[in-house]
């Protein structure tokens, strides 16, 4: 498995869309620093862009790259080499390929802007982990999607309707059950909505540290408890454990009982 | 100050005139209590109170005295009841600790009353384990500074207040330290009062508290991680300079909050990291300018019918909501203030940006009727709803538009309050 | 050496295989024919652990191959369609095979054998697909393994490299190999292979030398006897 990682790896740093996405998310720091050159607030905004983004770029790369790297596929199950070691070594390779072009291409011009002297390293550190939480995540749930049609237009549209679903339209449920059952205590409900959606998880979780946790306290006990300690992070993190590795069980168990 | 000073004045004059004594008080003096030195003392006479520890309590000072502590005397009330009790003009207590103040359900003890006499100075005190500090009754006319005090409150029901002004005029309370009380200082029925440079933290429900109180002013105070920080209701031209609302974060927690104010003036202030700047409902005629807003949740929050408030000059620099509104009227001016989340541009230069700035979000509204949607804070949906209704409000009060926001924030020459 | 016993496979509502036995013993050339469809890729790709069967069971030297991976370790398999990593020079992708498997090679001879030397340090997306295919074969001829699957070995080959495949094929016969090709190219099967596995319809249609299947369709040239055999 870490041959086919590295063989992945090394195939994806090369390809041009790792250096486009790199070189993306190095102009983007560099150019929310020159705007506003204030570490904390390009913080917050760089965060609008990870929760939208991230997950759009590793759905994309995702697919993308299941279908493009079939015959490497192939070439790799006539070898002595086991099934879900050849499909978990290649989402690793491209989970690790875009965490990588994410984590330098944001570090780098924080890091040159004086990131380890200034105390947002913790929300920016928090905000990469995230980041690459999210990169694991929807590349394993389109890579699990790519496995499940073989047909490419068709696998790309579901990956980007998945996207569509989880950043957007799952939002807006969300928020229309919320208005429709206002009569209702809520809170257990959307705590528990928000574990469903990684994209929500990350941003509730990124919101937890950038200090607007006692805002979201705002409502009730419940949010009051898991907002306000520790507890709050440690779900979230564990639920964002759980979305990486469902997805990669389901990859793994999938490949075994596929036909090629 | 001109009131210490005719004090002063006073005081010396009648002192040369009557030939007032200084009686020393001491464990091993002649007079060994300060009941006793009360008891035998003349009008206008010192009881200078030597360092060592009093067990005493309800100690009444029905005459015009000073009572001055040398090297911190301690007076311990071993929690039986009130243990000083002014009940003479011209009163002045200097230089000495109190603790252990009596809890009750039913009497408001406190370590120093003051009841219904002028002309007192009560300065350089430090009180703990207290249930009310100073309590001034019907009292004019005097000055509260420089004391600590500092409570150990954890419940508001069996709690008392750190200074509390009731029915009293004319009142400096100025340099003092609160803490850990439940409202830090409090003022019912109490008019023309200055609060200038206190320090008041860490309590359980409000860092300043009015109640029907008119006329009065509060500059240069901080109020930092209280239940809440300031609430003025019921009341008419309060002056609110210059203070620093800090970190009043937590469940409906707010910087201050203005319920029935009229004709204010709030200027000069910061609110920092509260989870809402200002909460004000039913409030008119107010002038808010050149205030820091930074990072509160919402900057804020405009409940209920509030008419002709002008927020001018104002800084609103990266709070979750700025304006919240529960209702889409909207008779209030936001003018020339600068707004961080402002997008515009400034073709023309002139320091203004060239289309109007509408501060409240739809998200805003909707958290105001459904306060669990406070989850979705920054979800991408949100953002694009906000922006439809940016283009085309339905929700929100399509005239609530500064229409000259400032491209860059308000910069206030450093504040240092002169007393 | 392949043991194959009641084999099933279905893809969705298209039976392809129903209740294939096949028995080949170690040694010598098997040519896998059928018409399109009949399921030959399908049987080559049981036998290599790509397609998962229905029912039945497959053993590989002796052993089952239920869920193992590890006897792949002495298969070559050269397949179909000649398509890699498009990212990787040549001498990366058999660097890379290499790597994989771990096992002595000879990639030089046959580098030399195909003339690939010029093109070690091209692109694999850069190369025509007669080249790819030179690749392929390069690849699988490297290691040395009891058991060789060839799948279409011949296609896109000039005809001076057709020589030398056959060669190659015959060299390995020589060292007591067993070998499985399939090729729609009569001609060659009928130079190369010792036996005939014929598929028709899921099944074994026969099995038996090129002689015998003469013999048995009653024809004299090979082309003529394959043809009357699946219209039969």
């Amino acid at each position: 498995m870490i041959k086919i990682l590295k063989y992945s790896f090394y195939d994806l740093m090369r390809s041009r869309w790792s250096y486009v996405y790199f070189l993306f998310y190095l102009l983007l720091g560099f150019v929310l620093l020159f705007l506003n050159n204030d570490l904390s607030k390009a913080v917050i905004t760089l965060m609008n862009v990870i929760i939208v983004l991230v997950p759009l770029i590793g759905t994309i790369f995702g697919v993308m790259y299941f279908y493009n790297s079939k015959e490497f596929t192939e070439l790799l199950l006539a070898q002595p080499i086991k099934r879900s070691s050849i499909f978990i070594g290649q989402y690793l390779g491209v989970a690790g390929s875009l965490s990588m072009s994410l984590v330098l291409g944001l570090g780098i011009p924080f890091v040159m802007y004086g990131l380890f002297e200034s105390n947002a390293i913790w929300d920016f550190s928090l905000l990469l982990i995230t980041g690459a939480f999210l990169t694991l995540i929807f590349t394993a749930l389109s890579f699990n999607i790519a496995l499940s049609n073989e047909n490419k237009i068709k696998g790309f549209g579901y990956a980007v309707l998945m996207w569509l679903f989880l950043a957007v339209i799952y939002d807006g449920l969300f928020l229309m059950s919320l208005i429709v059952f206002e009569q209702y205590p809520l809170d257990s409900f959307s705590l528990a909505a928000t574990m469903f959606n990684p994209i929500d998880l990350s941003r509730t979780l990124i919101l937890l540290k950038l200090d607007i946790s006692a805002l979201l306290g705002y409502t009730g006990a419940v949010f009051k408890q898991f907002f306000g300690t520790y507890i709050g992070v440690v779900i979230s993190f564990v639920m964002l454990g759980f979305w990486t590795l469902l997805p990669i069980l389901r990859l793994s168990f999938k490949a075994k009982r596929k036909d090629f | 100050m001109r009131t210490l000073l005719l004090l002063f004045c006073a005081l010396l004059f009648l002192g040369n005139s009557l030939k007032a004594n200084t009686i020393t008080v001491c464990a091993s003096c002649e007079v060994n209590s300060i009941k006793e030195g009360v008891r035998i003392a003349a009008d206008f006479d010192t009881l200078l109170i030597k360092k060592g520890t009093y067990k005493e309590f309800n100690i009444r000072i029905d005459k015009p005295l000073t009572l001055l502590g040398e090297n911190n005397p301690v007076i311990d009330g071993q929690e039986k009841g009130e243990i000083i009790t002014i009940v003479s003009d011209n009163v002045t207590l200097d230089g000495l600790v109190i603790v252990n103040v009596g809890t009750s359900y039913t009497a408001d003890y406190a370590a120093v009353r003051v009841v219904k006499s002028a002309d007192f100075l009560i300065q350089n005190l430090v009180l703990e384990k207290l249930f009310f500090g100073i309590y001034l009754e019907k009292s004019n006319n005097g000055k509260i500074y420089r004391n600590k005090i500092k409570g150990d409150a954890v419940d508001e029901y069996n709690s008392g207040n750190g200074i509390q002004l009731w029915y009293s005029k004319n009142i400096v309370v100025e340099q003092n330290t609160v803490q850990q009380v439940r409202d830090g200082i409090y003022l019912e029925f109490s008019d023309n009062i200055s609060i200038i440079n206190n320090i008041s933290s860490k309590n359980l429900r409000y860092g300043l508290h009015f109640m029907f109180s008119n006329d009065d002013l509060y500059e240069g105070n901080t109020f930092e991680n209280n239940g809440a920080g300031v609430a003025v209701m019921f009341s008419k031209k309060i002056k609110m300079r210059n203070n620093t609302f800090k970190k009043n974060w937590g469940t409906a927690s707010f910087g201050l909050l203005l319920k029935e104010i009229n004709d204010a003036d709030i200027s000069g202030n910061t609110f920092e990291e509260n989870t809402i700047g200002i909460n004000i409902e039913g409030s008119n005629r107010i002038n808010y300018n050149n205030n820091n807003f930074i990072k509160n949740g919402w900057a804020i929050k405009v409940r209920g019918a509030c008419y002709t408030n002008t927020f001018m000059h104002n800084n609103f620099m990266y709070n979750s909501f700025d304006i919240a509104y529960n209702s889409n009227l909207n008779d209030n001016i936001f003018k020339e203030n600068y707004w961080s989340n402002y997008t515009g541009y400034d073709l023309d230069k002139n320091g203004f940006g060239d289309i109007p700035y509408r501060p409240v979000k739809l998200f805003s509204y909707i958290v105001n009727r459904t306060p669990e949607t406070i989850i979705l804070l920054r979800s991408l949906f949100m953002d694009i709803i906000d922006f439809s209704e940016k283009v085309s409000p339905v929700f929100t009060p399509d005239d609530l538009v500064d229409s000259h926001p400032l491209m860059k924030p308000v910069v206030r020459e450093n504040k240092i309050v002169k007393k | 050496m392949i043991q194959v016993d009641n084999l099933h496979k279905k893809f969705g509502k298209n039976q392809v295989l129903s209740a294939l036995d096949l028995k080949i013993e170690g040694g010598g050339i098997f040519a896998i024919l059928g018409p399109n469809g009949s399921g030959k890729t399908t049987l080559i790709k049981s036998i290599l652990g790509m397609v998962v069967p229905n029912k039945g069971s497959i053993s590989v030297l002796d052993k089952p191959i239920k869920s193992g991976w590890k006897y792949r370790q002495e298969i070559n398999y050269l397949p179909q369609i000649a398509n890699f990593p498009g990212n990787l020079k040549v001498k990366e992708l058999i660097a890379m095979i290499k790597d994989l498997r771990q096992k002595p090679s000879e990639e030089n001879k046959l580098i030399t054998l195909f003339g690939l030397e010029p093109f070690m340090d091209k692109k694999l997306s850069t190369l025509s697909g007669g080249t790819k295919q030179k690749v392929n074969l390069v690849l699988t001829f490297m290691f040395n393994s009891p058991l060789i699957i060839l799948d279409e070995p011949t296609n896109g080959l000039d005809p001076a490299t057709h020589i030398k495949l056959k060669n190659l094929i015959k060299e390995e016969k020589a060292k007591g190999k067993t070998l499985l090709i399939t090729s729609h190219i009569m001609q060659f099967v009928e130079d190369v292979a010792d036996e005939i596995v014929f598929l028709l319809e899921g099944k074994i249609y026969f099995k038996g030398s090129i002689e015998a299947l003469k013999t048995k369709t009653e024809q004299t040239n090979f082309e003529h006897a394959i043809a009357a055999i699946s219209s039969n």
